[in-house]
């Protein structure tokens, strides 16, 4: 990685790009997670995990008068054969095994969705076309909760489209058998007026691999939380993301790689790009290292580029580390803008503006979307940033 | 034939909330063919010429014209003067993250070309111009100027004009920072686009140096935001033997 190339946080242009004061993970949450919304308060906003978050604009999510309405969201799922798809009501044993609700809104969710989606890839089983999971928002509020299961030795790639326009907030969990090998890939490209809160709970197998691609273009609010924790020695965690934050819109991402167990790997990268008045994004990256998790290796970046003034940028690295027998722990964030002089250097080529900051969050994207490792994943992924420039560059 | 004509052009800056007026009336006219160097102690307003006739929004014109073939060029937006024929070889060249040479050069001829250029003969155009300025394949899959030297910055420069093909080629001190064997690529480079006759040439330098390697049919004096005195190559010798001091304490009728 071309260390280099990292602008500490803060250090380029003065105005839209904040750094926020280090924290570390202990204290950052204001209460113990739980799967009853009870055991959480109602934010009021000043506490760690909710500072950066507008909640006049949760639509209701963080204080329990969001009031579910039967035109939430419409799930479609297409499966390869083999692969079994059900739905469940609350007292499923499977649900929640991968983690526990963290925050207000995670609980809410839990406390209040009516069945649950349960995808299970039986050991062994390698799928060689994607799961797809189809969310679409009908405009009203809901709450809901799946899990995605392998077996040992499975592999299967899922694909997660949310669009439309709805409140949603959900748990999703992945649980990964020993061995098992899951890419996710999370497109968030929502309406305009979407609020979209999620947590992501990932429980990695014994040698098992974790790739989690989050993209995340729409929505008024979107604030996802993507966590990981291992269950057995050797396992992998890829987490990539990326977003595309337009004026007034705020997306939060909120990373979690808990090294509870030796020996495993985790490797985070998220790039956004920002353009417009009052665009705001928001990235955690939270690595803990156990002190019982010798053998760790870790490395976890963001960056982002900042296309128009206006625009904001909170991005918050931290590396909990209680063990020094690791491989390698590293963290970079860096924040640049797309200047004047970059422009005028693309114009003096002939390059009309709307084109030219086009080319650079293009490049700036596709140097991520070429690490997936997933080649006609790469593929669809581009031509949707593609076209996602091109309706709003 | 192309034709560049400025006239009288007078320029500001916005610096320490006051306003500075750099250029002071210039007169200039470069035909399709001839090379024009202008030359200048620093300070003297070269940058700030090259920068105005490229259409920088840092430097607000305030007063003449300046038109390509007849057409207003202070009326066209900066993409506009260049597809139209105007190229500005930077003095400082920046870096633009998450660009690559390659997609750089195709998106820039695609659009001077007004079509994109066909994927094969285009592969091999830019390999044997990369060839020639002595430039490793390699360069074509890094950033835009992101950690190139600044010999690479300048030969990537030339690289452009030479696939740009433009009917004007303003050149900002491309000699500078550049090593002996640089120089004489990179004037190779120059002389080559020079050699079709299709390009009109504004050579802007400090020093005489590269005059050795690119033969200049006009040389100007610029000092103080204007040009001060004109003539043909033998004015560059006089100013390598005599320096620009003549020009700076007011030797010259400033
Ligand atoms: N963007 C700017 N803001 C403020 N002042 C400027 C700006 N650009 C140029 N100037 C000032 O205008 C004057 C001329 O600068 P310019 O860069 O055009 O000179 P130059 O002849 O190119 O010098 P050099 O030989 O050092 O390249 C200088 O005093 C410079 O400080
Ligand atoms: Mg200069």
């Amino acid at each position: 990685m071309a260390e280099a190339q990292n602008i500490p946080v803060g250090s380029t242009t003065a105005g839209q790009i904040a750094v926020a004061a280090e924290s570390t993970v202990a204290t950052r949450m204001s209460a113990p997670p739980s799967f009853d919304v009870a055991d959480f308060p109602v934010p009021h906003g000043r506490e760690e995990e909710w500072r950066f978050t507008p909640l006049e604009r949760l639509r209701g999510l963080h204080d329990g008068t969001a009031v579910v309405t039967g035109d939430g969201v419409s799930v479609e799922i297409e499966a390869p054969e083999g692969v079994t798809v059900e739905t469940v009501g609350r007292d499923d044993a499977r649900l929640g095994t991968a983690g526990t609700p963290v925050d207000r809104v995670a609980a809410q969710a839990y406390s209040a969705f009516e069945k649950a989606g349960v995808i299970t890839v039986p050991k062994e089983t390698v799928l060689t076309e994607p799961i797809r999971i189809a969310v679409r928002g009908q405009g009203g509020t809901s709450y809901g909760h799946q899990v995605i299961e392998l077996g040992a030795f499975a592999e299967a790639v899922v694909v997660i489209d949310h669009t439309g326009d709805a409140v949603l907030a959900a748990n999703v969990d992945y649980v990964l058998g020993d061995g098992a090998k899951l890419t996710v890939v999370s497109v968030q490209d929502w309406d305009d007026k979407a609020v979209h809160v999620a947590q992501h709970n990932a429980l990695i197998g014994r040698d098992a691999t974790f790739k989690s691609v989050v993209v995340t273009f729409g929505g008024d609010l979107v604030r996802l939380h993507p966590r990981v924790a291992y269950a057995g020695t050797g396992g992998e965690a890829e987490l990539f993301g990326l977003y595309f934050t337009d004026a007034g819109q705020h997306q939060e991402h909120r990373l979690l790689v808990d090294h509870n167990v030796p020996h495993c790997k985790s490797n985070v990268v998220y790039k956004g790009a920002l353009q417009g008045e009052s665009a705001h994004a928001v990235w955690i990256g939270d690595v803990l290292i156990e002190a019982k998790a010798e053998g760790t290796d870790t490395y976890e970046m963001n960056r982002n580029l900042v296309l128009t003034d206006g625009a904001r940028v909170d991005s918050v690295p931290n590396l909990e580390i209680e063990t020094g027998e690791i491989v390698g722990a590293g963290h970079a964030s860096a924040t640049g803008r797309f200047d004047d002089e970059q422009l005028f250097y693309l114009m003096a080529r002939g390059i009309p503006a709307d084109e030219a900051r086009r080319l650079v969050v293009r490049g700036f994207f596709a140097e991520l979307v070429q690490q997936i490792g997933v080649a006609d994943l790469q593929e669809r992924l581009l031509v949707r940033i593609d076209e996602e420039l091109e309706a709003s560059v | 034939m192309a034709t560049l004509e400025i006239h009288d052009l007078h320029v500001t800056v916005e610096a320490d909330n006051a306003t500075k007026e750099i250029l002071k009336g210039v007169d200039l006219t470069v035909k399709q063919g001839e090379t024009h160097a202008i030359m200048g102690p620093n300070g003297s307003g070269k940058s700030t010429l090259a920068y105005s006739l490229a259409g920088h929004p840092k430097y607000t014109i305030t007063g003449g014209t300046v038109t390509l073939d007849g057409e207003d060029v202070l009326e066209m937006s900066v993409d506009e003067r260049a597809r139209a024929g105007l190229f500005l070889a930077m003095q400082y060249p920046v870096e633009i993250p998450g660009v690559s040479v390659s997609n750089f050069l195709r998106t820039s001829a695609t659009a001077v070309r007004g079509e994109a250029p066909k994927l094969r003969t285009w592969v091999k155009e830019v390999r044997e111009a990369m060839e020639r300025l002595n430039m490793d394949p390699a360069f074509a899959e890094r950033n835009v100027n992101e950690g190139f030297s600044g010999g690479e910055k300048k030969r990537h420069e030339i690289l452009q004009l030479e696939l740009l093909k433009p009917k004007i080629a303003i050149l900002d001190e491309t000699d500078s920072g550049l090593d002996v064997d640089a120089l004489r690529v990179v004037s190779e480079g120059v002389n080559r686009v020079r050699e079709g006759g299709e390009v009109g040439t504004l050579l802007i330098t400090h020093y005489t140096r590269i005059l050795r390697y690119i033969k200049p049919d006009f040389v100007h004096v610029f000092s103080a935001g204007r040009i001060v005195e004109s003539g043909g190559a033998e004015l560059a010798d006089k100013l390598e033997n005599e320096g620009y001091e003549a020009y700076t304490k007011g030797g010259v009728s400033a």
